[in-house]
């Protein structure tokens, strides 16, 4: 693969969090008996008609402002195909006019990836395909239930800026997040709310110019997104090394395979006679609509990664790779409201980070409720020495899952930080067990401070202060020179 | 414009009718004798106007998200040709969801 | 053999059958149930060979008569049409009585909820007889293209009706019921109306709603009142029109009321006369246009002829538009959820041969151009182009209305034409909806009147034609062309004879 560069574009369907469906009364329920979710207009019975949801409206005018879109007047059109779970046989979908264009969203690394549109359509109904062990092909009959037709979805497409499987991991992961955030949908991948294709295609690094490009489908979960390109990256490739060539098809993505196949769709079923819906009239987004959609619009993810590295990081680039990674983890757990209120009430923003995006993260509701005095107290403990970093680590696990004060919790794992003469003592007889390391170091070997240090934390079992040691080793040196 | 068997055979697969032989050959003759008078209407001179796709000029016409009572599933399913445990049934598909 | 004529309120034809029969109805001079009797032995005597009605809902409008007559014991008013018997065209939907469209797909369907009109019809006190023959799908201007056969015009039994509402035509022709329902997609109420010496009444685009009505072109369909006097009609429209947020392209307005401007005449009027409707028209019915613009003119209207040339170029326009939207809302029907099914080995077979049994060759033929007109390739050089010809038939009218009030022409190019006269010939059966057509594509409203006597003593309709809402002036017209109107030329007629 090397000399290669795998270039992504993904659509996302999303399921909006909407009480009814897109053009009827019908609850917008996933799990309900089959075909107990219908009426008139989402069976396509003779005479219906639909009226459009002023909500769905709203909500896909609100993940369009947060992915910067701009918001435009827009008209719905018919998208016609015969398919057993499409109750009128044809599809309405903004198609060339669609509600927003030209956004972007930011990943946790800072890349921007472009958005070129996010339409409203409506979703179709569920087909099962039975006999001939659930190979589509090989099936026998289909039955279909039509509780899902009719659900109110944005269709999100990115430009092709995505590079390779990780980076639309991270995409689709950051996506899900935004649309989480405003409420918009509630990103269940796993019951199919959230439904992603990935159009794939490869290119010589360095070159400018995109490859032909494969749309694979059926991608149930960010781990087979990952596979799915990657796999499909590497046949791309392996074909053209062959001095083979890609063809623009659509594959479908096999998880027990492991593998992409040709879905061989007949040629006419591209043809889908766009033309503008006449049962629908023109949505030209006005200002009340457009203040509904930017109304209580959250904070986003990338805003909140800004504000959290901003208190943490006098400057942009003083933020570690390291530190990213914590500051990610720590928004995307929404554990970012802990460490501020904390820093507040005087704990080290940068030890309250640490501590958040790695113990606190393994129990994140849990964290999520944490009282920030009690957070910001135990910190406080470890920044003086109260406690070590490895009680204080206990300690924070304890009154994670249990609750309490952490000073007593403290006392009743017997965490007492070692008295003066006591650490004394622990000193001398690291400094009486290891003689020649001891010499060294009295003789200028500073580096062995680590070791000599590490003997007293472990003699007395991470209860010395590890400050309060390194001072007086240094101290003992002086000492013995003076 | 002249319609031959063949095109009219291939509108028929995406219009998901089954013609005969001779349904193609007629249909070809009394589509292509309704497309030449449809073409009459490139006489008119319509340089610089703007499609009209609907009479009624109304915009933003929305409906509250309000649910609204669904059918009974027996109703729902009253006039299926075919049925199965609460779904409709239809033979099996081949190609899948363009 | 005799027309049912006892059930009209007493006037020989003329006047307001449904108005008369409301009020006896309402004061308690006649009963729902008596006046629905003799409706239903009409039908039962004459229908055989007219074949108006694919279904006569006895038990259900038996029901109906019988909660009216108990309203009015009870000293309530069950509204401007009690006791009113009415027939609605097949394809309007009706909760528990099958609506076919005339068509063999639908076959077995049974439609769970009324269209709106029906609600409000119901809701008015009127009493549904039962669901008249159409074209199928209402694709056709003689009735010939139903599943079911033929309908007959009572006028001469060897002629059609017109279409695609014949049933509804002929039944309210035949005297069977006052008033019925039909749809007008390019002219089929007012065409069928024209043939059968009723009047027949297409409102603005969104002044009906259209939820309930099974879809031929849905930016072309409207419904609409077909009537033994223009008073039944206002009344019906009244009735039936107004907001209703089922249908996104209602209007939000209330209903036009225009039996209120019945009296007011068309004194200084502007009515424009439009010539190039005349060239090709049939003398009978060139002379009933020229005779209806000397009545208005007697009347102290201002007549002048207009010549609007683009107004012609929709017919051809409106053969791609149409069947473009019919393609798409004659999709659904592929033997899954409803209707017919036809098997195959698989699901597309299973569609193909479903359609290819359950539809008749002129749905097929307009599914087909359609399809074609919207697939890749051809859609700007048809549909495109229809779109932009439709733009300029509105501009046409619009320039024309500001000279004009309203406008006038012959609704049909002929007279009733005999069976079988253009089965064979689709392009000239589009023909006779060359002068109705272009009011649908700009959305106006239009109305035919019976006005006169033409080739063969058969009745001839004049169309009045006004812009966008213009309904009240189209009705003021209209009833001055009625009182001047020519009585030999207008139903009911004793069933199966001529005048
Ligand atoms: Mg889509
Ligand atoms: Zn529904």
């Amino acid at each position: 693969m090397s000399g290669w560069e795998v270039v992504v574009g993904l659509e996302v369907h999303a399921e909006l969090s909407t009480a009814t469906k897109l053009f009827c009364g019908c609850p917008n329920r996933f799990g309900a008996e089959p075909n107990t979710l219908v009426c008139p207009v989402c069976l396509g019975l003779p005479g219906s008609l639909p009226v459009l949801n002023r909500r769905a409206v709203e909500l896909a005018m609100r993940i369009g402002t947060a992915l910067h879109c701009e918001i435009r007047p827009s008209r719905f059109h018919r998208k016609n195909y015969f398919y057993p779970d499409m109750p009128k046989d044809y599809q309405i979908s903004q198609y060339d006019e669609p509600v927003n264009v030209d956004g972007y969203l930011e990943l946790p690394g800072g890349k921007r990836i472009g958005i070129e549109r996010a339409h409203i359509e409506e979703d179709t109904g569920k087909t099962t395909h039975l006999g001939g062990g659930g190979r589509i092909h090989d099936a026998e009959r289909a039955l279909v239930d039509y509780n899902r037709a009719g659900v109110p979805l944005v269709e999100i497409v990115s430009r092709p800026d995505v590079r390779g499987a990780e980076e639309a991991r991270a995409y689709v992961g950051e996506l899900r997040a935004v649309l989480v955030a405003t409420g918009v949908s509630d990103g269940r991948m796993e019951e199919g709310s959230l439904r992603v294709d990935a159009n794939v295609s490869v290119r010589r690094e360095g070159s400018e110019g995109l490859g032909t490009r494969c749309e694979v489908k059926n991608l149930n979960s960010l781990r087979s997104l990952g596979r799915a390109i990657e796999h499909e990256a590497a046949r791309q490739v392996a074909l053209m090394e062959a001095g083979g060539e890609v063809l623009q098809e659509t594959r479908h993505w096999n998880e027990d395979e492991g593998r992409t196949s040709s879905m061989r769709s007949k040629e006419e079923s591209h043809d889908y006679r766009y033309f503008a819906e006449p049962d629908l009239v023109a949505l030209v987004p006005d200002d009340e609509l457009i203040a509904q959609a930017a109304a209580d619009l959250p904070m986003l993810p990338a805003d909140r990664r800004r504000r959290l590295a901003g208190l943490v990081a006098p400057a942009p680039e003083d933020v570690s790779v390291g530190v990213a990674d914590q500051i990610a983890t720590a928004v995307s757990l929404g554990l970012d409201d802990l460490v501020f209120a904390s820093a507040a009430l005087g704990a080290d923003a940068r030890l309250a980070l640490a501590r958040a995006a790695n113990e606190a993260a393994q129990v994140p509701d849990a964290a999520r409720v944490l009282d920030p005095a009690a957070f910001a107290a135990l910190l406080g403990m470890e920044a003086t020495g109260r406690l070590s970093a490895t009680q204080s680590k206990s300690v924070l696990s304890e009154i994670l899952v249990h609750g309490g004060d952490p000073a007593e919790v403290a006392s009743g794992l017997g965490f007492e930080a070692l008295g003066d003469d006591a650490t004394e003592a622990a000193v001398a007889a690291v400094a009486a067990a290891h003689p020649e390391e001891w010499g060294r170091y009295l003789g200028g070997e500073e580096k062995l401070a680590q070791f000599l240090l590490g003997q007293v934390m472990r003699a007395t079992k991470g209860k010395a202060n590890g400050k309060a040691v390194a001072a007086l080793l240094a101290a003992r040196r002086q000492g013995d020179r003076a | 414009m002249r319609l031959s068997a063949a095109e009219v055979a291939h509108v028929a697969r995406l219009a998901r009718l089954e013609l005969s032989a001779e349904d193609e050959e007629r249909f070809a003759g009394q589509l292509s004798a309704i497309l030449e008078h449809v073409e009459t209407m490139r006489r008119l001179d319509t340089s610089g106007v703007e499609p009209l796709s609907h009479p009624a000029d109304l915009r933003n016409v929305l409906r509250r998200d309000a649910p609204r009572p669904c059918l009974d599933r027996e109703d729902a399913l009253a006039a299926a040709p075919a049925a199965e445990g609460g779904r409709f049934a239809v033979p099996r598909v081949l190609g899948e969801e363009p | 053999m005799s027309a049912p004529t006892d059930h009209r309120g007493g006037s020989a034809g003329a006047g307001a059958l449904a108005t008369r029969i409301a009020s006896a109805v309402r004061a308690g001079e006649l009963s729902a149930s008596e006046i629905l009797g003799r409706a239903l032995e009409g039908i039962a005597e004459h229908d055989g060979e007219l074949h108006c009605f694919n279904l006569v809902t006895v038990a259900e409008a038996r029901a109906a008569a019988e909660a009216v007559d108990r309203r009015v014991a009870a000293g309530e008013d069950p509204g401007p049409l009690a006791g009113v018997p009415v027939a609605l065209k097949d394809n309007l939907c009706t909760r528990g009585v099958p609506t076919t469209c005339s068509s063999r797909i639908l076959e077995g369907w049974v439609p769970p909820y009324d269209a709106t009109v029906v609600s409000r019809l119901l809701a008015a006190g009127a009493v549904v007889v039962g669901k008249t023959n159409l074209d199928e799908f209402a694709m056709g201007s003689s009735t010939e293209h139903s599943a079911f056969g033929p309908t007959r015009n009572p006028w001469d039994l060897t002629r059609v009706p017109g279409g695609s509402s014949g049933g509804s035509a002929a039944a309210v022709a035949a005297g069977f019921v006052p008033v019925a329902l039909g749809s007008d997609t390019g002219g089929s109420i007012r065409q069928p109306a024209a043939l059968c010496g009723v009047v027949g009444v297409k409102p603005t685009y969104g002044v009906v709603s259209r939820f309930g009505l099974v879809a031929f072109a849905s930016s072309l369909d409207q419904i609409g009142p077909l009537a033994a006097s223009v008073e039944d009609a206002a009344v019906v429209l009244e009735v039936i029109g107004g907001h209703d947020e089922m249908d996104s392209t209602s209007l939000p307005l209330a209903s036009p009321s225009c039996r209120d401007v019945l009296a007011e005449g068309v004194e200084g009027m502007r009515v424009g006369v439009l010539a190039d409707m005349l060239a090709d028209a049939s003398p009978g019915c060139v002379g009933a246009v020229r005779a209806a613009a000397e009545a208005l003119a007697a009347a102290g209207a201002m007549v002048e002829e207009v010549s609007v040339p683009e107004l012609l170029h929709g017919l051809s326009a409106y053969y791609v538009v149409a069947p473009a939207e019919a393609s798409s809302n004659l999709a659904r029907y592929d033997g899954v959820r409803y209707g017919l099914r036809v098997e195959g080995e698989d699901v597309e077979t299973m569609n193909a041969r479903t359609r290819a049994a359950g539809f008749g060759p002129e749905v097929k033929r307009r599914v087909m151009l359609g399809t074609y007109a919207l697939s890749a390739g051809y859609y700007e050089a048809y549909y495109g182009q229809a779109q932009r010809v439709r733009a300029v038939v509105a501009r046409a009218f619009a320039r024309a209305y500001e000279r004009a009030d309203v406008l006038l022409s012959p609704t049909s190019p002929s007279v009733a034409f005999p069976l079988g006269e253009k089965t064979a010939d689709p392009l000239a059966m589009y023909l006779a909806d060359l002068y109705t057509i272009p009011s649908n594509l700009a959305g106006h409203p239009a109305m035919s009147v019976p006005f006169a006597v033409g080739e063969g003593g058969l009745p001839v309709g004049v169309q009045v034609l006004a812009p966008a809402l213009g309904e009240r002036e189209m009705f003021r017209a209209g009833a001055v062309l009625e009182a001047a109107a020519d009585p030999r030329g207008r139903a009911p007629v004793a069933t199966g004879t001529r005048p």
